[in-house]
């Protein structure tokens, strides 16, 4: 009898830990809840984003959450859904809920969404970055064209190297990384400089990434860039070394005011409106967008409290000139 | 690869693989002497998860380095008086209790810092302080003897456990219940009390790995060890729950990760074969625990709960 109580209070205190656990893991991703109205937008629809790091990561999410804001429209979010399977099912749960338009922030949320969509026709999904909506018709597709911003960083980098050799960081050789790091390497070898490229294999490995800066530091780099959400650590190294950072996806400027030069930034919102319109007009899905920077959707930003050369940012606007009109061919 | 081979070169990436190996290093030993004790914490991860917060926190808010290394204890001290009540006091299964600690230090550090930081913002760092005369040893010096203070406390911890789990009442206790719990009872060994010790002492150097993690990086951000503690409890195995082989581990992993990350900033490794690359470390221990399965032996009581007859 003894032992049967025992047992039972050990059941329950292993549930109440358990739960606890989960409660803690389900809570990591803020769930915003409250939010889903339009707060001073045109539209009526309401939004929900599912993206993998947190909402103000100075990257990658954080690009697609101030995208949505600055249409004045206030989404519910569900962030740091690293584990596809956990975002598969915050998806499914705001499809269910009614929101009418679900933003999966992640290239790897597409085979969840190939499942997802199709039982949720009246909904919008929004997926990127991706190029292509798999066939489906309440899919848009958006992705950057971060090559060109890349190729901008890459003429700046070059002009600002003393070394004349380059670091970048990268987390595996994929989606819009790849693309910035390729047009970076294209811009900066344009400049004559070396780039040196080290894919660290992951998206979150700070550590890595710090000791992967370290490494090209070795190799006499004396400019450092890089993707992802792991590059805070890269950032942390050039600040501590006082090396010049070139930034993408959003103004890394607050992680390291000294070294940051520019940042590639995000306009999400440009593509995001036409695709209100489109919704609006009935048309819920079955197009891919890319944001650049002859529609304004990229957008080189610099940082104040970095003492440009002023030469070396007229380069780069005359480089940004070039891209759009297309007489510099950033492509990679 | 010629680069490669220049002293400069290899001596920066022996710095970085020792700085790499340090996190590693506390936390296995830590876990060597829970798991001596005949406990298996699957929660290290979880507890360097949380410890890494309340240190970045801490020294966010306060600006001493100090103040975050005892937040990370403290941490480490409630995780483990929380894992020691239920593994020890409950005799709950340990691989499921440690899993459970495991997520709850993974999901309420990454809920703590989305509410109370927000965005990633860099804090002052562990600074790096040279051995006198060693470090100045040209090229070798910096490399071996010019590192953060929790470093070399890693690398002293070596011998210290080392003696004493070989030549102390303590550590011979904690061999005893870890090998043979009924026969250490009998003997008067109180299995609980020395089991609690050991847990706490293991959860108290995860804590200290975590926070030697976070000051060394400067930054912090949600899942900032991507699996660190599942490598040191795996380190703990390939060492073979000797003080001397964990850190052989943890300096092997360390190593061959700073030495892929050299070797791909020179292009020795071609950008085709990056990612595969990435995995050398995992494959590595892999491979190094296949080989030693059939040679070493855990402890006999490990993962069984104690119950007196």
């Amino acid at each position: 009898m003894n032992n049967k109580r025992k047992s039972l209070s050990i059941m329950r205190l292993l549930a109440l830990l358990l739960s606890l656990a989960m409660v803690a893991a389900a809570c990591g991703g803020s769930d915003d809840a409250g939010g889903g109205s339009v707060a001073e937008s045109d539209t009526d629809l309401t939004f929900a984003i599912v993206a993998p790091s947190a909402s103000d990561d100075l990257a990658f999410t954080q690009s697609m959450v101030d995208a949505v804001k600055a249409l004045g429209i206030e989404p519910q979010i569900t962030d740091g859904t690293f584990v596809v399977e956990e975002a598969a099912s915050a998806i499914r749960g705001y499809a269910d809920d009614g929101v009418n338009v679900v933003i999966a922030h992640g290239t790897q949320y597409g085979a969840s969404l190939a499942e997802i969509a199709p039982d949720f026709p009246d909904t919008t999904f929004i997926w990127g970055t991706a190029t292509d909506t798999q066939g489906l018709d309440n899919v848009f597709a958006y992705y950057p064209e971060a090559n060109e911003g890349g190729y901008v960083n890459g003429v700046m980098a070059a002009a600002l190297t003393n070394s004349g050799v380059i670091g970048v960081v990268g987390p595996v050789e994929a989606g819009d990384a790849v693309a910035y790091v390729n047009g970076f390497a294209k811009g900066a070898e344009a400049g004559g400089a070396e780039v040196n490229i080290t894919y660290t294999g992951s998206f979150g490995d700070v550590a890595l990434a710090s000791e992967a800066a370290q490494a090209h530091l070795t190799n006499n780099a004396d400019v450092l860039t890089g993707s992802a959400q792991m590059v805070v650590g890269a950032v942390t190294v050039a600040t501590g070394e006082g090396v010049p950072w070139f930034g993408t996806q959003a103004n890394q400027t607050p992680m390291g005011p000294d070294v940051v030069v520019a940042s590639q930034v995000y306009h999400w919102e440009v593509v995001l409106e036409q695709m209100i319109e489109e919704i609006e007009g009935g048309t819920l899905g079955g197009k891919a967008y890319a944001v650049t920077l002859e529609n304004g959707g990229l957008e080189i930003e610099y940082n104040d409290g970095f003492d440009l050369p002023d030469d070396v940012k007229a380069k780069a606007e005359e480089t940004i000139a070039g891209i759009i009109d297309g007489s510099i061919d950033a492509g990679v | 690869m010629s680069e490669f081979l220049t002293l400069t070169v290899i001596m920066a990436t022996i710095a970085s693989g020792i700085r790499l190996a340090t996190p590693y290093l506390i936390a296995a030993l830590g876990e060597t002497v829970g798991q001596r004790s005949g406990v298996l914490n699957l929660g290290v991860d979880g507890v360097m998860q949380l410890s890494a917060f309340f240190a970045y926190w801490t020294v966010l808010e306060t600006q001493n380095l100090i103040l975050g290394v005892l937040a990370a204890l403290a941490v480490g001290l409630i995780m483990g008086l929380i894992y020691a009540v239920v593994t020890v006091s409950f005799h709950a299964t340990q691989g499921i209790s440690g899993i459970g600690i495991f997520l709850f230090g993974l999901g309420f550090s990454d809920l703590m810092f989305q509410r109370q930081v927000g965005t990633p913002r860099p804090i002052k760092q562990l600074q790096e302080y040279g051995i006198p005369f060693l470090s100045d040893i040209p090229q070798v010096g910096p490399a071996l003897f010019e590192h953060n203070l929790l470093t070399y406390a890693a690398f002293l911890m070596v011998p210290i456990v080392a003696w004493v789990m070989r030549s102390t009442t303590f550590g011979m206790n904690v061999r005893a219940v870890g090998e043979n719990p009924q026969a250490a009872d009998s003997l008067g060994v109180s299995v609980a009390r020395t089991r609690y010790a050991a847990i706490l002492i293991g959860n108290t150097m995860a804590a200290i790995a975590g926070a030697a993690l976070v000051l060394q990086l400067g930054i912090f951000q949600p899942n900032l060890t991507q699996g660190l503690g599942f490598i040191a409890i795996a380190l703990v195995y390939f060492g073979a729950w000797r003080p001397v082989g964990v850190m052989g581990g943890a300096l092997l992993y360390g190593l061959v990760n700073a030495t892929v990350l050299q070797w791909k900033a020179q292009g020795i490794i071609p950008r085709s074969a990056s990612d595969i690359a990435a995995m050398a470390p995992a494959v590595l221990t892999i491979i190094a625990l296949v080989v030693l399965a059939g040679r070493v032996r855990p402890p006999s009581a490990l993962t069984r709960p104690f119950t007196r007859h």
